[in-house]
């Protein structure tokens, strides 16, 4: 236990008060920026490195971590008040936080997402201290096959999310999948669906879609409507969870946990994906399905659990192998070089010290941004009451100003008023947002995972199939999709039991849909009622 | 401290937080200009204020480092007042191109770019193009290098390319950028010069060095090739070999390890970046940026910093750099066109 004895001097060298304050300062930037949709931790990171070449580099690396978990908190708090995701990591979290708060619960999703993302945070930093070698050599095995099957087992789980009627659900996922096609493609190099329109060449964000279609849509639709029906006035609830709250948001947050972590330290996992496993896994798991889209605790705390525990990932490979694997990674790893540090394979051995102090300056942040963050709960919940025409011109200012931030370009204005339109669209007709999203975020990561095990393989298909992480993935998918199928089959046969001959062609027909199928499983206990 | 607080705004902001700072160096550059002599002052000791560099990528990145160093070290040697860095990132850093193309006779901007902006123009089919900008200077340049995993099958260069050539879509090649960037060119051209039709080669693009690396420790490519930094420390720990390096010279970090003249083939391929400024500035402004630059080339603080970061000096600047952009320009031209990539 080594690593114990080392996390407890780092603890000895972080816990002096400039220090302190400077943590602090980085949790508070940090929830700053994860406040305004466009501007990330990267950028701020990136933009603060020339200030902080006069601390020192422990310093300056307790105040970037302190920005890097403070702008996972602070995505989550406009997601659930304002329906706004400041990062893409929060897109999920709107979906149910949003609602919870219109029903009068903003401060239990604010607390419920406090506290899974400490706890996520916590658990995540630990792991960190104790599996980070066998995690990384893991983690470097993976190659692209393997990726591209983790992305079909989440497409997989996207059909769970389809809503009531599927066809719609499809429509959506496809508009997704459409928009994430727009920009450079990366195996070729060439623009695709941009139409000669520079700005589109680098994609749209998926921040700038999620807050266009998500915070302009629903301003767009509260405006037409605004006139004819009287404004409800949101509830202000309790200010603190309650029981029921807990125990239905504890197993969330550990799972949420379970999934980030390990995403954070694949060198192309990323956070977006585990919090839709989890956001999936907890609708399937929930006593209580009907309440998902209405506002379930659920699926507030779970994905807030992931994307925490997987910004902890993110800084395995970064510390263990001095692979950047995300943007901030990157800058922070810029910064060490910038201090005539060689971040690597070699920063554990030659610079204890600056690592450990690291880890510990996390547990620190982690738990200041608990304490600023939980009583302000209610506090920020009191911002719904707001009169309506006010709270979404704040919102539309906001929505914009982050768009805008981000590349100073009028252009991204137009757009964001252009995904307004089409979030008033989906709205108008009925079409869920959430596979929607799903296709823009994983549409383009599986593509181009699944081309590059292709370009691996020398174009042989059997370079899909890869290493047994991938022979699991396709295990599982073959599991969710046939059992609906057998059951459906095991129905059929009881239902009518004069008629086996028709058994194999019911199955081979059902299996033609093999998508639609399989896409109900969640909602089996409803799909008798639904279809009409 | 109270700087340290604002700064976290979006780089509107920054900028000027920046800009507020920079008052009172300006104050002295402005002092500094009354002694040159004063038909220039006119025109040329202008530079003691608004002096604009633009990123064609975002904040962070390789360029925007180079930019805001470069930056830095004129203000704080005081050879010119302010000067505001900003970011416009977007297609491979075209869209900060046509930006710099239209701002025609604009002597106060100038633009970071280098080797990936001249295959972006190319790949993004962009309207403006490097031969309508001013090439103001080369500033540095750093060697590519050829890299395979630690239990790779072959011992050096030789090996490497003799199996390359026997079947080159077997052997995989990875790189830290899409198509038409430095790391896809570097394996291009030296397919060509070793004889294997560029189309042949199985290039896979990954997203920098934080994917390219994994790919390569993970023996899921034959070799990898990029700027020799990108490895360093992976080599210090055993974990890749570097077979060839791409300079005219061995690299005095890498002093065992061949150039690729050495080992026979011909070819010399570097990943430099320099600057330049929109078409039809006015000869004066043209030397304002030139002077300045040298001047900073000459510093104290600019030799720190490159012995820091790791870069190797390339100092080249107008015509000289004119000359150069237009050879590499060609050059990109013939591998990109083989490939059916421009055009």
């Amino acid at each position: 236990m080594d690593n114990l004895q080392n996390l407890l001097d780092g603890f000895g060298h972080v816990l002096t008060p400039m220090n302190l304050l400077i943590a602090l300062l980085g949790v508070t930037i940090g929830t700053a920026v994860g406040v305004l949709p466009g501007i990330g931790p990267a950028m701020t990171v990136a933009l603060l490195l020339p200030v902080t070449y006069g601390l020192e580099p422990t310093q300056a690396l307790i105040l970037f971590a302190g920005i890097f978990y403070g702008g996972m908190y602070g995505g989550s708090t406009t997601s659930i008040l304002l329906n706004t995701p400041g990062e893409s990591a929060s897109v999920v979290t709107a979906i149910e936080g949003n609602k919870m708060a219109k029903a009068g619960r903003a401060a239990q999703a604010l607390a419920t997402s406090a506290i899974g993302s400490f706890i996520a945070g916590t658990i995540g930093t630990l792991l960190l201290v104790l599996v980070m070698p066998q995690v990384v050599s893991f983690a470097v095995s993976l190659g692209a096959p393997e990726y591209f099957a983790i992305m079909l087992v989440a497409f997989v789980g996207a059909s769970a999310v389809l809503g009531s009627s599927r066809i719609r659900g499809f429509a959506a996922l496809l508009i997704g999948l459409a928009i994430g096609v727009i920009g450079i493609d990366r195996v070729t190099g060439q623009q695709r669906m941009t139409y000669g329109v520079a700005q589109l060449a680098d994609g749209i964000d998926v921040v700038v879609v999620a807050v266009g279609i998500f915070a302009v849509g629903e301003a767009l639709w509260v405006a037409a409507h605004l006139r004819r029906k009287a404004a409800e006035v949101i509830p202000v609830g309790r200010p603190w969870m309650g029981r029921e709250d807990w125990k239905r948001s504890w197993k969330p947050w550990l799972r949420g946990t379970a999934y980030g972590f390990p995403f954070g330290a694949l060198p192309a996992g990323g956070a977006e994906i585990p919090t839709f496993l989890s956001y999936m896994t907890e609708r399937k798991l929930a006593k209580r399905p009907e309440e998902f889209g209405h506002g379930a605790i659920e699926g507030v705390a779970g994905p807030e659990a992931a994307n925490n525990a997987s910004a902890a990932g993110t800084l395995v490979p970064m510390l263990a192998l001095g692979l950047p694997t995300n943007a901030t990674a990157a800058i922070m790893l810029a910064a060490l070089q910038g201090y005539g540090l060689e971040p690597g394979p070699l920063l554990m051995e030659k610079q204890p010290v600056l690592v450990w102090t690291l880890i510990a300056s996390l547990f620190i942040g982690n738990t200041m941004l608990l304490v600023l963050n939980l009583p302000l709960a209610p506090a920020w919940a009191k911002l719904l009451q707001i009169p309506r025409p006010y709270l979404y011109a704040g919102i539309l200012f906001f929505a914009s100003m982050g768009a805008y931030a981000v590349n100073a370009q009028p252009f991204d204005l137009f757009l964001l008023l252009a995904l307004g339109l089409l979030g008033f669209g989906l709205r108008r007709f009925g079409l869920p947002v959430l596979p929607l999203i799903i296709g823009v975020i994983l549409g383009p990561l599986a593509e181009l995972q699944g081309r590059r095990s292709l370009q691996l393989s020398g174009g042989e298909l059997g370079g899909l199939v890869g290493g047994p992480v991938a022979w699991v993935c396709y295990a599982i998918i073959a599991v969710v999709l046939l059992w609906p199928l057998g059951r459906l089959a095991q129905r059929a046969w009881s239902a009518r039991s004069g008629g086996p001959d028709d058994g194999p062609d019911a199955g081979g027909g059902a299996g033609g849909g093999v998508g639609g199928a399989g896409a109900d499983r969640s909602a089996s206990p409803t799909s008798t009622e639904v279809t009409p | 401290m109270s700087t340290r607080t604002s700064t976290p705004r979006p780089t509107v902001l920054v900028g000027a937080t920046l800009a507020v700072a920079a008052l009172t160096l300006t104050a002295c550059g402005a002092t500094a200009a009354k002694d040159t002599d004063s038909t220039a002052a006119a025109a040329g000791a202008a530079p003691a204020s608004n002096l604009q560099i633009m990123v064609p990528n975002s904040p962070g990145g390789g360029y925007d480092t180079t930019a805001r160093t470069a930056a830095k070290v004129m203000e704080t040697a005081k050879i010119t007042g302010s000067i505001q860095v900003f970011n416009l990132p977007g297609a491979g850093g075209t869209v900060g191109l046509q930006r710099t193309v239209n701002e025609k006779g604009n002597g106060k901007l100038a633009m970071q770019m280098g080797l990936g902006v001249v295959g972006a123009a190319y790949t993004q089919k962009s309207a403006a193009t490097l031969n309508d900008t001013t090439p103001i200077a080369k500033l540095i340049e750093e060697a590519g290098a050829i890299v395979v995993p630690k239990d790779s099958p072959y011992p050096d260069i030789t090996a490497l390319v003799a199996a390359w050539k026997q079947d080159p879509k077997k052997v995989n090649v990875g790189g830290g950028s899409s198509p038409g960037g430095p790391d896809h060119l570097l394996p291009m051209q030296l397919a060509k010069a070793v004889g294997i039709d560029p189309k042949q080669v199985s290039y896979i693009g990954f997203d920098g060095g934080g994917e390219l690396l994994p790919a390569l420790i993970g023996n899921k490519i034959a070799f990898g090739a990029s700027g020799f930094g990108e490895f360093m420390d992976q080599v210090k720990a055993g974990q890749v070999k570097i077979l060839a390096v791409t300079s005219e010279q061995r690299i005095p970090a890498l002093p065992d390890v061949p150039t690729l003249k050495e080992s026979g083939i011909d070819l010399v391929f570097t990943n430099w970046r320099g600057i330049v400024a929109p078409p039809g500035i006015s000869a004066a402004d043209k030397q304002t940026w030139i002077d300045a630059l040298t001047k900073m080339h000459a510093s104290q603080g600019w030799k720190d910093e490159m012995a820091k970061r790791g870069w190797t000096d390339a100092f080249v600047t107008g015509d000289d750099f004119g000359t150069f952009l237009k050879a590499q320009d060609q050059a990109v031209a013939e591998v990109l066109t083989t490939l059916g990539l421009a055009g």
